[in-house]
């Protein structure tokens, strides 16, 4: 028996760069860069003081304000984009379908650190007393998946997945498992974060992680380029609706794309640090691709992981010729991380959304600010515009804290 | 404090807190069975109350306050100003 086919059908993003999916692929293409000063704290302490915020970003057209008080932020940029995804994908009215076939599967890397911070400020000056009753289900994770189910009625599988900055990648492959198993015909699935606090930036600061290029913002993360210093923190969420292909064709559904494969792996390396030799990334690779059972000679673009950290890039770099050989010179690899900044468990979603858009509309999303390539990392890595290209099958990248690796394969219907 | 200042008071925060419509809140509702609170929008409720009135309610007074009257009742009797 063939597997079940999983396809496309639905797409949100709440981003630095847009929070609906026609603007935000628009800016992509254009290169503008969301990057700014962090306007959420006053991080002049901080030896990186830029971040990609979402802007403009009004809950109350999504939810009423009293729903809204009962989530963290990252709850509120999940809601949205899946909002976005579902309305896109017409499932709304979950009456029109079995909806114990319908799942969610929405995660965070770190969840609900924002008002954790500020509660733990309240219960240090007022004792126990000023801890709200909301105040878990606030913060934890599984709350974006748990609150959408309750808004729609889906009652098929709900969960989330935690894995640091391959969060929204493995939520998406899982799910797409979870239609080819058989346990749903539907699920809405990525990753959503919002932690521009203090704590945040501190930790990763200490952890030397993050670009302290403060002065020009826009310009701060620059994959690949020689004078790359770190990521810069990014927050938003990135959502697709998966769908099994029949399911999706007998409803007249429009089809973006094919989520044709997934691989995992461990580098089984160091908690922060990529492994040198690429091996782990390139593995990861391997297993997506066989599992989509692609020819290397279809894959015509890459997403990379590309944070701009001096490390990773290299290491990126390595693994993708590892794993292609001589294929790797002739492919298109671009880092719409020097746009959006790191979202961290959501990077994966949004990546996913500009990933299927890139097969869609035929068109490689550029990496910005790629001014003098390393020469370690000498690959095709769209400096600068977009490119007009046939992209027959796509790859995505997600690498994370632990050393947990996810790659998702898209292919043009 | 006069009752009156008390009532707008508390059926302000009561509109903050349910989400609900400032002229639909009448002396006798009850938080739960007419203005659509569970029992965690209760106990955040009381809270907002002891902050406005720079109290503190316990809880086995707190379950005793089912209605804007009630809360009214209790503010009245035991908050200083």
């Amino acid at each position: 028996m063939s597997k079940r086919k999983v396809v496309i059908t639905g797409l949100g993003i709440i981003s630095p760069v847009g929070n609906a999916v026609s603007d935000a692929w628009e800016n992509i293409i254009a290169g503008k860069s969301g990057i700014t000063r962090i306007t959420r704290f006053d991080a002049s302490n901080f030896s990186s003081q830029i971040a990609g915020e979402v802007k403009e970003f009004d809950i109350t057209q999504y939810i009423s304000a009293k729903e809204a008080r009962r989530m963290d932020i990252f709850i509120h940029y999940g809601m949205a984009a899946a909002i976005q995804a579902v309305r896109d994908a017409e499932i709304e009215d979950a009456s029109k379908f079995d909806a114990e076939r319908i799942g969610v599967n929405i995660g965070s890397g770190i969840g609900g650190l924002p008002m954790i911070e500020t509660t733990d400020a309240a219960y240090h000056a007022g004792g126990p007393r000023k801890i709200s009753p909301f105040f878990i289900p606030s913060t934890i994770i599984n709350m974006v998946a748990g609150n959408l189910s309750i808004m729609y009625g889906y009652k098929g599988p709900n969960l989330a997945i935690v894995t640091a900055c391959t969060t929204a990648t493995h939520s998406i492959g899982n799910s797409a498992r979870m239609i080819e198993y058989g346990d749903a015909d539907i699920m809405i699935c990525g990753g959503t974060e919002s932690c521009i606090t203090p704590l945040t930036v501190g930790g990763f600061s200490a952890a030397r992680a993050l670009s302290s290029s403060n002065d020009d913002p826009a310009a701060a993360s620059r994959p690949w380029d020689i004078k790359r210093d770190g990521f810069v923190l990014g927050e938003g969420a990135g959502i697709l609706v998966l769908e099994e292909m029949e399911h999706a064709r007998q409803r007249g559904a429009r089809i973006y794309a094919e989520l044709a494969g997934f691989g995992m792996s461990a580098d089984a390396h160091h908690m922060t640090a990529p492994c040198e030799d690429g091996e782990g990334a390139a593995r990861c690779m391997t297993n997506a691709l066989a599992n989509a059972r692609v020819n290397v000679d279809e894959l015509h673009y890459i997403n990379a992981h590309g944070t701009s950290t001096p490390l990773g890039d290299i290491a990126e770099t390595i693994a993708v010729k590892r794993c292609f050989g001589e294929r790797a010179k002739h492919l298109a690899i671009s880092s719409t991380k020097s746009m959006t900044g790191h979202l961290l468990g959501a990077a994966g979603g949004v990546e996913a959304v500009l990933s299927t858009l890139a097969v869609f509309h035929q068109v490689a999303p550029p990496t910005i600010n790629l001014d003098h390539p390393d020469p370690e990392c000498d690959l095709d890595y769209i400096p600068h515009e977009a490119r007009e290209m046939k992209i027959n099958v796509a790859l995505s990248n997600s690498f994370g804290f632990g050393g947990t690796n996810g790659t998702l394969v898209f292919r043009k219907v | 404090m006069e009752i009156a200042e008390i009532e707008q008071r508390i059926k302000k925060i009561v509109a903050e807190q349910l989400g609900v419509n400032e002229a639909e809140i009448k002396n006798e509702s009850s938080f739960v069975n007419d203005l659509g609170a569970d029992s965690l929008d209760t106990v955040e409720l009381v809270m907002a109350l002891e902050e406005e009135f720079e109290c503190e309610i316990p809880d086995e007074q707190a379950e005793k306050i089912n209605t804007v009257q009630e809360a009214i009742d209790y503010v009245a009797s035991n908050a200083s100003q």
